[in-house]
């Protein structure tokens, strides 16, 4: 039983991380029905783009936050803007190509400029811990994924709970022909939700930066994980953003530890199909 | 201030690209009326005051609303000049609240410092949105939505309201306490547009009355002067 602890303390904490790389996949999703498969790879160039700052600065990647964190919201506001914007409203398609070809323009690029190695951003954090009893240790560096992870969901959340724009965003993806007769200019207003969309996937970049290795190619797999954490959890949901993020990340690790870790990804996926199966909305979904 | 024109349509031209809806429409609204539009299904009522909204481009005329030329704009730039639209379908918004959807209606900068002023004045008039304002857009009833599309029109402060099918699907036990809200919004010197299928009730509650037939104003004149028969060949062309 004792050594259960530590696959489900590290899942929990796991789940954090994975709440926070799907936030702004899960916002965009449920709000502006845009499934953007560029998500992971521009969570990837803000990994990227920390350690530049990292190296150029010499702080801790955690500092970086304040740089990476504005710069994609712009980075996001004019993908929508420039971009999205003109193909929204037709088809379902359209966009869906637009954000394909983001993500292969973006993967390129960072590897035109940062070469296929990996990288990871060094921080002393990771070889901290905390022991917890004889054979349970918590790592700080997943502690602090988790609980910033926790803080991004809560600021959006309350964001859009409270906010004229947060409301106005919700209202727009309720009904858009509404929205716009209240005077809310709804095409700015999705400009808006990508960019705070892609500030949570700046400080997730960062995150993962800190937590794991990445190379120019590593979005895609964390747009898989974003895409299974937002189906278990429900379209636009952040509650069922954090549950799927703990189930998804709880499945790997226990799936990992009762065989052996090369089934990791496959127990993801499994907790995946459960669900679909038996409940297609996700775990907090509404109506589709 | 009597005699002040509150709307002021001119020739205007709509096209659904090369459908041509509105043919050479005019009409006016003086500040504190109630003008009615009446016309059968496809006439161009709805099309008129979407065009009016914003929500779409005329392709020839102009429209003039309180001084301020707004053919051409999109809606948010005419929600604060004081026009508002009572959609057809009252679009509420089912999964905000009932006071999240009448915020909603604050949302241009200029009202947002007056909403709570601007809150309680519409509980009042429909208190059974206070009863309910905790509760998700698509869970009222279709006569509390229909007031909680007039409240939330109410909310941007406005001073013409253009109120698209208001009695559409509802009772008329309903329909009869909504037009007398109406009145009371009309006492307090907003300007009301009113289309309507319901002739008998849009005739006695307005000022002057205009009638469509096929995209065209047919026929405008004080409701009095309207006849069964010129309804009836507005109507059905015979």
């Amino acid at each position: 039983m004792e050594s259960l602890l530590q696959p489900i303390l590290n899942g929990v904490l796991l789940g954090g991380l994975y709440a926070v790389i799907a936030i702004g996949m899960s916002t965009m999703f449920g709000i502006v029905k845009l499934v953007n498969l560029a998500h992971g790879d521009l969570m990837i160039m803000s990994s990227y783009l920390s350690l530049v700052i990292v190296a150029w600065l010499g702080v801790n990647p955690l500092w970086s936050l304040l740089g990476v964190v504005p710069v994609m919201f712009f980075v996001g506001f004019f993908i929508q803007d420039f971009l999205i914007n003109r193909v929204l409203g037709k088809e379902m398609e359209p966009p869906l190509l637009v954000a394909f070809g983001l993500s292969i323009i973006v993967q390129n690029f960072l590897l035109l400029i940062f070469t296929p190695d990996a990288r990871s951003l060094t921080t002393d954090l990771a070889v901290k811990t905390i022991p917890l009893g004889e054979h349970l240790n918590l790592a700080v560096l997943y502690l602090v994924d988790f609980l910033l992870g926790g803080a991004v969901i809560l600021a959006v959340y309350l964001f859009f709970k409270n906010t004229y724009m947060g409301r106005a965003i919700r209202a727009a993806s309720d009904d858009e022909m509404g929205a716009s007769l209240m005077g809310v200019n709804t095409r700015k207003i999705y400009a808006y939700a990508m960019g705070i969309a892609m500030m949570t996937a700046g400080v997730a970049g960062v995150l993962v930066g800190m937590t794991f290795t990445f190379y120019p190619h590593t979005g895609p797999q964390y747009l898989i994980i974003a895409m299974g954490v937002v189906i278990i959890g429900g379209l636009g949901s952040m509650k069922g953003c954090l549950a799927g993020g703990l189930i998804l990340a709880l499945a790997q690790l226990l799936g990992a530890h009762f065989t052996s870790p090369g089934y990791q990804l496959l127990f993801g996926y499994g907790a995946l199909l459960v669900v679909l199966g038996l409940r297609p909305q996700g775990l907090f979904g509404g109506k589709i | 201030m009597p005699d002040e024109i509150a709307l002021k349509v001119s020739n205007l031209d709509v096209h659904y690209k090369d459908f041509q809806a509105l043919w050479n429409v005019f009409l006016e609204a003086q500040k504190g009326e109630i003008v009615s539009v009446i016309g059968a299904n496809g006439a161009g009522k709805s099309t008129l005051l979407n065009t009016i909204a914003g929500l779409l481009a005329p392709t020839q005329g102009a429209i003039e609303c309180l001084g301020e030329k707004i053919d051409g704009l999109p809606p948010y730039k005419i929600v604060p000049i004081g026009i508002t639209l009572v959609p057809e379908g009252r679009r509420i918004f089912p999964r905000l609240t009932v006071y999240e959807n009448l915020i909603m209606g604050s949302y241009t900068p200029r009202t947002r410092s007056s909403r709570n002023e601007a809150l309680k004045k519409i509980y009042q008039l429909f208190p059974v949105l206070k009863d309910r304002h905790n509760q998700m857009g698509d869970t009222l009833s279709g006569g509390e939505q229909q007031m909680l599309a007039i409240g939330r029109a109410l909310m941007s402060n406005p001073k013409l309201i253009l109120c698209d099918e208001i009695s559409l699907g509802l009772a008329p036990v309903v329909i009869k306490s909504i037009y007398g809200r109406l009145r009371q919004i009309n006492q307090e010197g907003i300007t009301i547009v009113l289309v309507e299928q319901d002739i008998k009730r849009s005739l006695k509650v307005a000022n002057r009355a205009y009638i469509m037939l096929e995209g065209k104003m047919v026929l405008e004149g004080e409701p009095s002067s309207i006849s069964e028969e010129q309804v009836r060949k507005a109507y059905f062309g015979i």
